[in-house]
């Protein structure tokens, strides 16, 4: 009964964990792994809970496929979170007037 | 500023969540006997072992019970991979061919994809055909033979799978499955109605249109799901 | 007196996180610049509600709602299932989610390709 209990608590801990570092990495194929160890605790939890078919789609579904979609969509675009566009001299001009006004 | 105002927010929304499913005791027994119908869940389990002879309660629900809720979901699904396919299009200009990967993927995974790429088929089909004995499904099994197909696709740089055999077993599958629901409204019943005789409990052949309809729908989501990946996966990377 | 305390702890652990994830998902949508952060921040939501509403259908000491020759020997001797209904629902949604998952990040490789850039607050430069 109380190594259950502590099992649970260990898995929460985790899943808050995992949540807060996906959302504050800003290096996003971290995040995109952080979001994977998200969908495994989940599915975890759902068999605990007795639910062994919502547990299977989310086993299928969240983990492998989410993140392989993810990474493609990080390989399209951009990788870091923080990267800053530099403009033409004239562009900037023009959007520092805009600020300035 | 911004940043106050949002966890301010967030605050006041955390605490009337909070309060308001601390009433919802965890663990209570909300359903009663089953013999005594007294809400939808126990009228759902009554009624599945006996009715319908099928094991699997929630496939019950989502294929008979539920059904045209099932027929929604698999025509989003369908929806949403063709427009998939249309906003990522693009016009090959003059000159241009497709990108290939220049590099092959390591030893160890070419020769373990081609170990375990059979097995992976053989355990999708096992989940969508039992899925109204053993926990599993039309969807859970789609999604695995779609990971097969990915595991392939990355290992092996010609591996690739016509978009025509794709779009023929989709069609067919979902022309399966409004097939198999009119056929119920010629019967004198109602839409997707279970017109065959269902059989005992716990054989595979049992539960009427319930493996039919199953076994459809698994062949469309991995057939979807297979295309879907393609698309992301061979499209140019630079400009 | 040990059982209520056990009761009480697992429901502020489960029903906690669950509304926990959906606080986080919730600050990434609002506060994040980069769109694909923001496309996680929808997914962690999405994950967040589905731990939700699987933890309302559970029943103390229930089983799965399988009728195998293990559980009709099962609810013979009087022990009751979980709530199915939830977990239905719920099957859906996780399908439904990833879907609305893959068609937000092609728009976002759609935007790239045309902006060159995927920070909401540098394409406010639009040539109109």
């Amino acid at each position: 009964m109380i190594f259950s209990l502590i099992i649970i608590i260990v898995l929460v801990l985790l899943l808050l964990a995992a949540a807060i570092y996906a959302v504050m990495q800003k290096d996003l194929l971290y995040a995109t792994i952080a979001t994977g160890v998200i969908s495994l605790i989940l599915s975890i939890l759902f068999f605990i809970m007795q639910a062994p078919d919502v547990a299977l789609t989310e086993a299928a579904i969240g983990i492998a496929l989410t993140t392989i979609i993810f990474v493609f969509a990080i390989r399209h675009t951009s990788r870091r979170e923080d990267e800053v566009l530099i403009h033409e001299e004239s562009e900037a001009q023009t959007l520092d007037n805009k600020e300035n006004m | 500023m911004k940043k106050i105002l949002v966890i301010f927010m967030l605050a006041v929304i955390g605490y009337s969540l909070g309060t308001s499913f601390s009433t919802i005791k965890f663990g209570e027994n909300r359903i009663g006997d089953p013999k005594e119908e007294k809400n939808v869940a126990a009228f759902y389990l009554n009624k599945t072992p006996d009715e319908l002879s099928v094991a699997n309660v929630i496939t019950a629900i989502v294929v008979n019970y539920r059904g045209f809720d099932t027929l929604g979901e698999v025509s989003v699904l369908f929806l949403a991979a063709t427009g998939l396919g249309s906003i990522l299009y693009r016009r090959r200009k003059k000159g241009e061919h497709p990108e290939v990967i220049t590099k092959p993927a390591s030893q160890l995974l070419q020769s373990g994809s081609k170990l375990i790429y059979p097995a992976i088929l053989v355990l999708g089909a096992y989940v969508f055909i039992h899925g109204h004995l053993t926990p599993g499904g039309g969807f859970q099994g789609g999604a695995i033979i779609a990971t097969g197909l990915l595991l392939m696709m990355m290992a092996y740089k010609d591996f690739e799978i016509r978009h025509n055999v794709l779009t023929w077993v989709e069609s067919i599958a979902g022309i399966t499955f409004v097939s198999l629901g009119l056929t119920g409204l010629v019967y004198g019943k109602s839409f997707l109605e279970n017109f065959l005789p269902t059989g005992n409990i716990n054989d595979v052949v049992s539960g009427g249109i319930i493996p039919i309809i199953y076994i459809a729908v698994g062949f469309k989501v991995a057939a979807e799901l297979a295309g879907v990946l393609e698309t992301l996966l061979s499209n140019k990377e630079n400009d | 007196m040990s059982s209520i305390d056990y009761n009480q702890i697992m429901s502020i652990g489960i029903y906690g996180s669950a509304i926990g994830l959906i606080l986080i998902g919730l600050y990434a949508v609002l506060l994040k610049k980069h769109l694909t952060k923001i496309v996680i921040g929808l997914s962690i939501i999405d994950a967040g509600i589905h731990l939700l509403f699987v933890a309302i259908g559970y029943i103390d000491k229930g089983t799965a709602p399988i009728f195998s020759p293990k559980g009709i020997e099962m609810m013979a001797q009087g022990k009751t299932m979980v709530d199915p209904v939830p977990q239905a629902l719920v099957l859906t949604a996780i399908v439904i989610g990833f879907v609305v998952t893959a068609v937000a990040l092609s728009l976002v490789i759609r935007l790239y390709r045309h902006n060159k850039t995927a920070r909401i607050d540098q394409i406010k430069s639009l040539k109109w």
